[in-house]
């Protein structure tokens, strides 16, 4: 069973493999065309010209691109995103500093829309067509139209101005009841699409015959349900989770900076206000690479689930 | 409820869907065409009795209130539509263009000229499109809409250039392609004659649902700051401005949102309606 798993999955991996160096050449070809003199910028404008110098050449700046793209790249492997312009200090160290609060947020939103999502749908697709299908399908279209910063500025207008229930805004030290309207707000998007593909997939798998089958030996109808009928219609919500997985990053610049949120996201914004190219390049290197292995793990949990395509693919 | 019965109502259903997105994309759309004779106030004009009539709350004389500029927010909606509508679509004619012929090459072609291109969409799908497109316009001098445009056209082809490749590697071993090659057909007659066409349907889909995409992304990229800059009415910038205001007016980001929220929900909706109706894959 092991090595049934294992080849599929080196494959996955392997197949990343250009993708990945695809990424890390825009990255470089962004870097190159943005920085002007990135050595002057590093240093200032009356920095000493044998500094400059000697910038220059631990880049490679003043070598061709292919020499350079070489010379960022293994400081890339070792972790070397370069120095913030601004800050003057290593970019790896500030991302580092900021990742766990983007983590937290996105794995709370995560939770809210596969927990939210899940219960929606199958609530849908038990009695299809009847009225609570049409209002919580409804809901989901209209979750997945809703702007994300919008929706955040609402949700705290109603249940931190108005109702005073939770803080308005910011990381309170980690506090619980920080996270709620952020992780809320981020969930919406997901939580819609999660919605519908558990009703769509719900429906398709009740028509089959086995279910016939499992219902006409007596069953109960909620056994069905769990037993016989969600194992098999939750097999493409993995993948729709591993889609949402670019919703989440997508929403996070927007969702930090409406709720003041110390994450990755609000950095990527702030440092493209203060043209820090290395900050933004390194953030958006980050964040591709965050999806990419989101989606490599979405694709080998699929493996693990559904024994079927192992052996197709 | 017979099988019938459940088919009838559905196909009710998706009727009314239709209905509620061509709908709501008609009232999006007249209002942004219309909104220099419709607006009642100059959406950029500042009074001089400033005090008096800021961030007042809607009433009869502004019913969606004014900002903190004394600005009439309903022309500032309306008007804050027309830069949404003309982006949208604007870029999504030209992504979805780019879209049909890097999809036509890659599918009718094959080999190389596929792998590379595939390999290329791959490359830009891997980021999540907002964060690639902030990173986009840092390389940029100053932000503006007309970079926020150039990067969603840069971004926005993928979906459709995979969707025409699928469609086209199943359709060009049709006998009909055959026979048309066989004739001596030549290859861009049977791409735009014969092979295009069929994909149609699923372009319209995707492009309908792009629209929506556009304006949301633009409004984002406005809302943070790297999209439109003042004079020009986004309602990515009035939401930016609404924040500030947001305990003690409100109105300022409520109805700029919610028209967003109307506008994109329209195209949505209209977008699965149309797939219901141009796709049969997808009917339930």
């Amino acid at each position: 069973m092991l090595a049934d798993l294992l080849e599929p999955a080196a494959k996955r991996v392997l197949a990343l493999l250009p993708v990945l160096l695809g990424v890390s050449l825009l990255v470089f070809a962004l870097t190159a065309v943005g920085l002007g003199d990135p050595a002057r910028a590093m240093l200032g404008q009356r920095a000493d010209p044998e500094l400059v110098q000697q910038i220059r050449r631990d880049y490679a700046l003043d070598r061709p691109v292919h020499v350079r793209y070489a010379t960022w790249m293994s400081r890339l492997v070792r972790g070397d995103l370069g120095t913030s312009y601004h800050q003057q200090r290593p970019v790896a160290e500030i991302i580092a500093e900021r990742l766990p609060a983007t983590a937290r947020l996105a794995l709370a939103a995560t939770v809210v829309a596969v927990v939210g999502g899940l219960a929606a749908g199958v609530a849908a697709a038990l009695r299809p067509g009847r009225l609570l299908d049409q209002v919580l399908m409804s809901a989901a279209v209209l979750g997945i139209s809703t702007p994300v910063f919008w929706l955040g500025m609402m949700l705290s207008l109603l249940f931190a101005v108005w109702l005073g229930w939770l803080p308005v805004s910011g990381y309170g030290d980690g506090d619980w009841a920080n996270l709620v309207l952020p992780a809320l707000t981020l969930g919406a998007i997901h939580t819609g699409t999660i919605a519908r593909m558990a009703r769509s997939n719900l429906l398709e798998v009740i028509r089959q015959e086995y279910i016939q089958t499992a219902r006409a030996k007596g069953l109960a109808e909620w056994l069905v349900i769990s037993k016989h009928a969600l194992r098999n219609a939750l097999i493409p919500v993995v993948t729709v989770i591993g889609i949402g997985i670019a919703d989440l990053l997508v929403g996070a610049p927007l969702t930090e900076t409406v709720f003041a949120w110390p994450g990755l996201g609000r950095m990527l914004v702030a440092a493209v206000g203060q043209r820090d190219l290395p900050v933004v390049m390194g953030a958006v290197l980050v964040f591709a690479v965050i999806y990419v292995l989101a989606n490599l793990l979405v694709d080998l949990a699929y493996l693990l689930i559904d024994p079927r395509i192992r052996r197709d693919r | 409820m017979t099988a019938e019965a459940l088919g009838r109502s559905s196909g009710e259903r998706r009727g009314r869907r239709l209905t509620i997105g061509a709908a709501l994309v008609a009232l999006f759309a007249a209002s942004a065409v219309l909104a220099p004779w419709v607006a009642p106030y100059d959406p950029t004009a500042v009074p001089a009795a400033l005090s008096d009539t800021m961030l007042r709350p809607p009433g009869p004389a502004h019913p969606f209130g004014t900002d903190a500029l004394a600005r009439d927010l309903f022309s500032r909606v309306l008007h804050g539509g027309r830069v949404s509508l003309a982006l949208g679509l604007g870029v999504e004619v030209v992504a979805a263009t780019l879209g049909v012929a890097v999809g036509l090459l890659a599918g009718y072609h094959g080999g190389w000229r596929d792998s590379l291109l595939m390999r290329a969409t791959d490359v830009v799908m891997a980021f999540p499109s907002l964060i690639l497109a902030i990173g986009l316009i840092a390389v940029f001098e100053r932000p503006g809409l007309d970079k926020v445009a150039l990067v969603l056209v840069a971004l926005g082809w993928t979906t459709i250039a995979r969707v025409v490749r699928g469609e086209i590697l199943s359709l060009k071993e049709r006998d009909y392609v055959q026979a048309a090659r066989a004739l001596g057909v030549g290859h861009g007659t049977i791409l735009i004659r014969h092979l295009l066409p069929n994909a149609v349907g699923p372009i319209i889909v995707a492009a309908t649902i792009g629209v929506g995409s556009n304006m949301i992304a633009e409004a984002g990229l406005s809302f943070l700051g790297l999209g439109a800059q003042a004079p020009t009415i986004s309602w990515g910038s009035m939401l930016a401005e609404g924040q500030t205001f947001l305990t003690s007016a409100p109105w300022v980001a409520f109805f700029p949102g919610a028209a967003l929220l109307l506008a994109v929900l329209g195209m949505n909706v209209l977008g699965d309606a149309l797939r219901d109706f141009l796709d049969p894959r997808w009917r339930d």
